[in-house]
């Protein structure tokens, strides 16, 4: 199996990290002639308006967006999920989005910097509680009813999905623990 | 609004927490502006950041006097004009402007050799703070002794307001390949790079293991050309500061996006050929023999 990881800025690394822990080769991403060959990709946090600009300006913005409508699976994480949103507040009158998951994001709506926290969320399919950190993070207000929530914090979703496309305001690539990662790879 | 179970405790300003934005600004520009229109034009452009300072390197050096924090009420416009994070500088050892600035709400501080020093014998105790910190350094031993203090960002200084890479060049090279030296030593051969390098020990240890700083390392100092900042990248740099070569050029805005696709594309030769056309003349610089006073000797 082989996963593309968006290379265009932010954590990428990070996430690769986690997917080679989980013995899966990765490739990033950064203009669409990386998009051939990869069963999935993982979108990582970072600046969610500098990927905007980059998607557009490599070229990588169509022909994802097409590979995402013809089902490719797809991890976001904070800016990530951003780009994956159906509706994002609080953005660039000219940041773009995907639109891949039925949800409206604020971005940086739990604040700047001094108001990023850790903390540790609840899932379902996961034995203990995973440990999730959340860097100036997108708030989630409010999913369609296709969505799925898997795991929230104060009452607010934190990772959601919508068919095969994954969705996580916090960090999973942050922290030495690739349960998440496994269980997106679970559903490539 | 979802039925699956919440807790709500939660942790501010970790060092994970205080990390994790240092990592998500990788791959990116961060941008020194002056005012509201100057952070404009680097969010269009794709900064990831912004630095709010009320000179940039080059007029510092240009007008000399002391280099202070820059004014709360430019800090709180610029935060008002741009969503993407904001960094400001305090003097090295400076805590209370520090301590000012976190009351500010930006969202990294960098403790800066560009403004003029305030304490000649300490940095700040960064550990402290909830604002996560970057610090500059031109070897290893400085960049382990930053990191020591609470560092979580180690940017190499290069020589800030000439628009010469050479500098740059120099710091990102010895940081890095001391590195690599140290990856090679053997367990007892630790002990006394550690004493060369005047760092702590187990930091040494764990480069040993790791082969990278426990923290990102950027470049800043003398980038002023798309190229200049993929070379910043392919020699190891894992983004990048760009001070006084955008806004002291002839065309910033272009000039800006390209040092921005530059940094995404930085193995991309064609890419880069790209990039760097039409972009009009870039900031004159100076040679390093011309300078009398250098930024980066700032420091301990």
């Amino acid at each position: 199996m082989l996963v593309g990881v968006l290379a265009l800025q932010g954590a990428f690394a990070a996430h690769q990290r986690a997917l080679a822990e989980c013995g899966v080769l990765t490739r990033q991403v950064r203009v669409s002639a990386d998009l051939d060959g990869i069963d999935a990709l993982v979108m990582p946090g970072g600046e969610s308006t500098t990927m905007s600009h980059l998607l557009t300006t490599s070229g990588l913005f169509d022909p994802l967006a097409e590979r995402i409508r013809d089902g490719l699976a797809v991890f976001g994480t904070c800016a990530g999920m951003i780009l994956l949103a159906r509706e994002v507040l609080d953005g660039r009158p000219d940041q773009r989005s995907l639109a891949a998951i039925d949800i409206t994001v604020r971005r940086n709506g739990y604040g700047r910097q001094v108001d990023s926290f850790e903390a540790d969320i609840t899932i379902d399919s996961l034995a203990a509680p995973f440990h999730a950190v959340f860097i100036r993070a997108p708030k989630v207000e409010r999913i369609g009813p296709a969505v799925q929530v898997i795991a929230a914090h104060d009452d607010v979703p934190v990772f959601a999905r919508e068919g095969r496309v994954f969705v996580a305001s916090f960090h999973p690539e942050l922290t030495p623990d690739p349960r998440l990662h496994s269980l997106f790879l679970q559903e490539v | 609004m979802s039925s699956v179970e919440s807790s709500s405790a939660r942790a501010t300003g970790t060092y994970p927490v205080k990390r994790g934005l240092a990592e998500m600004l990788k791959g990116g520009v961060i941008m020194d502006v002056v005012n509201s229109e100057q952070a404009k034009i680097a969010e269009d452009a794709g900064a990831c950041a912004v630095m709010a300072l009320e000179r940039v390197p080059a007029d510092i050096r240009r007008d000399g006097g002391v280099a202070r924090m820059s004014d709360p009420d430019m800090i709180d416009a610029i935060k008002a004009s741009v969503s993407i994070p904001v960094m400001a500088k305090v003097r090295i050892g400076h805590f209370v402007e520090a301590q000012i600035l976190e009351a500010l709400g930006v969202d990294f501080i960098d403790e800066s050799e560009v403004l003029t020093p305030a304490d000649e014998a300490h940095h700040i105790d960064k550990f402290k703070f909830t604002v996560p910190f970057v610090c500059g350094a031109t070897n290893l031993g400085e960049a382990l002794r930053r990191i020591s203090e609470g560092a979580c960002m180690i940017r190499s200084k290069g020589e800030a307001g000439t628009g010469n890479i050479v500098e740059a060049v120099r710091h990102l090279r010895s940081i890095i390949g001391d590195m690599r030296k140290i990856t090679q030593a053997d367990s007892a051969e630790l002990f006394d790079w550690a004493k060369k390098l005047q760092a702590p020990l187990p930091l040494v240890q764990e480069i040993a293991e790791t082969g990278w700083l426990p923290v990102p390392m950027f470049c800043a100092g003398g980038i002023a050309t798309p190229a200049d900042a993929a070379l910043a990248m392919q020699l190891g740099a894992e983004a990048v500061f760009v001070g006084s070569g955008i806004f002291k050029s002839d065309e910033p805005a272009p000039r800006a996006k390209a040092i921005v696709e530059a940094t995404t594309h930085f193995r991309d030769a064609h890419i880069l050929a790209k990039v760097s056309r039409g972009l009009g003349t870039p900031m004159t610089g100076i040679g390093m023999d011309e300078i009398n006073q250098r930024y980066a000797d700032r420091g301990w």
